[in-house]
């Protein structure tokens, strides 16, 4: 097991640097003149543009200059320092501001996917074909059909102002109640294919021999369920949760711009709009660890659910 | 057993949930009556709030609290003088300045005449990158400050006379100056912003210290508030409210439910796509002001096809503005027919005179005459909602002047901007600008004249300059206005834009606050607001 991490850990350095690499060679070729996105519509001086050209090596243009400024980068970020964005803050303070509360509602998102779509989607694979069963996947079609662009300001307008339950925005220091619905929102997507994905692989398991056999053997239904079932259904809904994790992670621009919460999506996308090219390519380096971490922690469930994927 | 260890694994992420979820509980709404409770207003994440290098709404916004201008605005537009207790001039070149006696910086440092002058030779100077740097072009010696390696450190137009006097003297009379010191970046720098002279100390725009009737609560709360709360020693006019709680949003939309529900105080600008439903919504809390901004569609007058005023006359007549203000616009915007805003002195209505009048059939064998191109492209940038205008007035000049007509989505402005520097074709193009300060000389100056920092028509008139030139040098406002006038006149004739629309402040407010009033510079007025 511990060779089986290990060997994982170093596929994951490589990943790290292929990636980054290609991230800061995209923001590098899709720049246009972030000098001038940051002025707006504004003129920029002559004087305000040699001073940020200078302080960002706008100037290393091309093939050379492009491997310059990534090992800049690259030097930075090896030392700990992502380096300032083009505001002049320190993106390794914007980070740390805007992490938790991303952290936050990623987990609340998660937490509801799996308390009700794991949950909903078991019930609705042993009562296959039931009133039940045919009502969850009418609402997951209806769900999975409603992008987060929609959704989200649907849910704040009739949920947040109309029938005022829960407060219309969240803020940069949210309780847990006004997490919930932009979690809650953040996490339907996620809900309903886990839902589906449950409900396929616990009916399909249901009609598995091994299931004959101890049903034949008189096993209680709940320990057949419980313990047979469940624990070979749940594979590929661990897979899809741990990569799902990464995606909420990132996912949230949407979600975050809509309830006002000042995470990692709400940087990201702010980031983007005004061509700040290091605070963009900085966010994205981080979730790239993200996302190779949680394939980590989904590689090794695997292999604790099932040991035949030890492969060694 | 194995089941047992399931279970923990799905339980895992909601005890986190709920244990980081108590740590970060506690920032929920407070109180609703308390009468020296903060409002609480709505802004962007301010790019920077040192007053030099601040030049968009929400950092100035943040900065008309804490600091006070040495001249403000009155209900014609006029200059004030509000921290300065005189601000004069014999002859437009060297101007005195003589400030209030009184007003100290919050951290209970004396304002003197120091303070000004540290801070502009701070902002003047080159190598400190200040964004509102260009602020302070008129004053001599600016030339010697910028470059590289600058050759001087300071202005040798500011000089100190005594604690409370000190003398601007120009390289050439300018009789707005008064006008330009109600900006933002013409306010003072307490000696604490500085770690050693002419350099600015870390932690300064964290938590920046001013002279105005409120102080900082605490730092700079990126991406999520500034707060501020009155300063009792402030000697100036007092706010009505005990404090101010500048909330940060990244979309409107957010604020504006927000506001609906009572949770935010005021809402600066209704998003477009509120904007039918918010009389509705929002009842007489729902106002509107004028603002500075003045909507055109521009020519690059160095294309030959373009080269004609009859052409550009004639797209102008065209164009129905009355009809595209109403049905896009929700008349949340006016129609423009002149090249200066209504909020300036001097503006005149209708100084594009027939071309401004909507008249397909004289534009159309106008436009025939001149021999103006069979099709036409108007390019826009795709991030700032005109593609709904820019279509409907391609359709006008579809069907008005039988031409063809695209509208072309540059990314950003930028990229448009940039496309124009390097002279390609692009058709015409939407430009906007908004004031710095209210002058007719600024809505003129840096669009039109041939060396002009906005001028991306190649529009180059040399009466033009003469007259604009004049203005500056002219002995009082008035004279200036007259020349300023005469310009704008000669533009009426060359037509190197088309006046569209000009801007309007479209707000809302909470039922917790009342007389709310947001200035021409999107600015709410922060000693006028009161809790209801």
């Amino acid at each position: 097991m511990l060779r089986f991490i290990l060997r994982r850990l170093l596929q994951m350095v490589l990943a790290f640097f292929g990636t980054t690499l290609i991230v800061y060679a995209l923001m590098f070729a899709g720049q246009g003149d972030p000098i001038q996105a940051l002025a707006g519509e504004r003129p920029v001086t002559a004087a305000q543009r040699a001073y940020l050209t200078e302080k960002y090596h706008l100037d290393a243009t091309g093939i050379g200059g492009f491997f310059y400024r990534y090992f800049n980068y690259l030097g930075g970020l090896l030392r700990g320092d992502l380096g300032q964005s083009l505001t002049g803050r320190q993106i390794g303070d914007i980070l740390a501001a805007a992490w938790p509360v991303t952290v936050k509602l990623a987990l609340i998102a998660m937490a509801v996917t799996i308390l009700v779509g794991v949950t909903a989607g078991v019930i609705a694979g042993i009562r296959r074909a039931g009133v039940f069963d045919h009502a969850t996947l009418v609402l997951t079609l209806l769900v999975l059909g409603i992008p987060t662009i929609v959704l989200a300001p649907l849910a704040q307008y009739f949920l947040g102002v109309r029938w005022p339950i829960f407060p219309p925005t969240a803020g940069a220091q949210p309780s847990l109640w006004a997490l919930l619905l932009p979690g809650i929102v953040l996490g339907s997507l996620s809900l309903a294919t886990a839902l589906r994905l449950t409900r396929t692989s616990v009916s399909e398991n249901l009609r598995a021999d091994y299931v004959r056999t101890a049903r034949a053997k008189g096993l209680v239904r709940r320990r057949i369920v419980g313990v047979h079932v469940l624990r070979n259904s749940l594979i590929p809904v661990v897979t899809f949760l741990g990569v799902e994790l990464g995606n909420l992670m990132s996912g949230a621009i949407i979600t975050e711009g809509v309830f006002n919460i000042p995470g990692v999506g709400f940087n990201l996308f702010r980031g983007i709009r005004t061509e700040d090219g290091p605070l963009v390519v900085g966010i994205v380096s981080v979730l790239v660890v993200v996302y190779l971490l949680s394939n980590l922690v989904v590689d090794v469930l695997y292999a604790v659910l099932d040991p035949r994927i030890r492969y060694e | 057993m194995r089941v047992r260890r399931l279970a923990a694994w799905t339980a895992l992420p909601l005890a986190v949930t709920l244990g980081l979820a108590a740590c970060g509980s506690g920032g929920g709404s407070g109180g609703a009556s308390d009468p020296d409770a903060a409002v609480r207003i709505e802004i962007a994440e301010p790019q920077h709030l040192v007053p030099t290098n601040t030049n968009e709404t929400s950092g100035s916004q943040v900065l008309s609290a804490l600091f006070s201008p040495l001249v403000d605005y009155d209900e014609a537009n006029k200059p004030h003088e509000v921290a300065a207790e005189k601000v004069t001039s014999s002859d437009n070149k060297v101007w005195t300045i003589k400030l209030k006696p009184g007003y100290t910086f919050h951290n209970g440092e004396k304002v003197t005449a120091d303070n000004y002058v540290d801070a502009w030779n701070y902002g003047a100077y080159a190598p400190n990158g200040q964004n509102s740097s260009y602020f302070f072009e008129k004053i001599a010696g600016y030339d010697d400050l910028q470059g590289e390696t600058p050759k001087a450190k300071t202005l040798s137009g500011l000089k100190k006379v005594d604690d409370l006097t000190f003398t601007v003297t120009l390289t050439e009379p300018y009789v707005d100056f008064k006008t330009m010191l109600g900006y933002t970046a013409f306010y003072p720098l307490p000696k604490a912003a500085f770690s050693a002279p002419g350099v600015l100390a870390d932690g300064y725009e964290q938590a920046p210290i001013g002279q105005g009737p409120f102080k900082m609560k605490g730092n700079w709360q990126h991406d999520a508030k500034v707060e501020v709360e009155k300063y009792d020693a402030f000697p100036g006019q007092q706010p009505k409210v005990g404090g101010v709680e500048f909330r940060i949003y990244q979309q409107p939309t957010a604020a504006y439910a927000d506001v609906l529900s009572d949770n935010l105080d005021v809402i600066k600008t209704i998003p477009t796509e509120n904007l039918s439903t918010a009389a509705t919504d929002l009842g007489d809390r729902f106002q509107q002001s004028p603002a500075s901004s003045l909507q055109v569609l521009a020519f690059p007058t160095f294309q030959k096809e373009f080269a004609k005023p009859e052409v550009r006359k004639a797209i102008s007549m065209a164009i129905d503005r009355d009809e595209i203000t109403k049905s896009i616009f929700k008349d949340s915007q006016q129609p423009a027919r002149s090249f200066v805003s209504p909020v300036v002195a001097g503006y005149r209505e209708n100084t594009i005179g027939t071309a401004g009048s909507f008249d397909p059939a004289k534009a159309k064998a106008m436009y025939e005459a001149a021999g103006g191109p069979k099709k036409i492209e108007l390019s826009y940038n795709g991030d700032g909602g005109h593609k709904d205008w820019i279509d409907a007035t391609c359709n006008q000049l579809k069907t008005n002047l039988g031409v063809d007509c695209v509208g072309t989505a540059e990314p950003k402005f930028a990229d448009l901007l940039t496309k124009l520097k390097q002279k390609q074709s692009v058709g015409l193009f939407r430009m906007g600008w908004v004031m710095d300060y209210p002058s007719m000389e600024n809505y003129l100056g840096p669009l039109y004249s041939t060396n002009g920092s906005s001028n991306y028509y190649g529009y180059s008139n040399p009466e033009f300059d003469k007259l604009l030139a004049e203005g500056a040098r002219a002995a009082t406002e008035d004279e200036a206005v007259k020349k300023y006038q005469a310009a704008e006149d000669l533009l009426a004739q060359d037509m190197p834009v088309i006046p569209l629309r000009y801007g309007q402040n479209n707000f809302g407010h909470s039922t917790k606050v009342k007389n709310v009033h947001v200035d021409l510079f999107d600015r709410v007025d922060l000693l006028k607001i009161e809790r209801a």
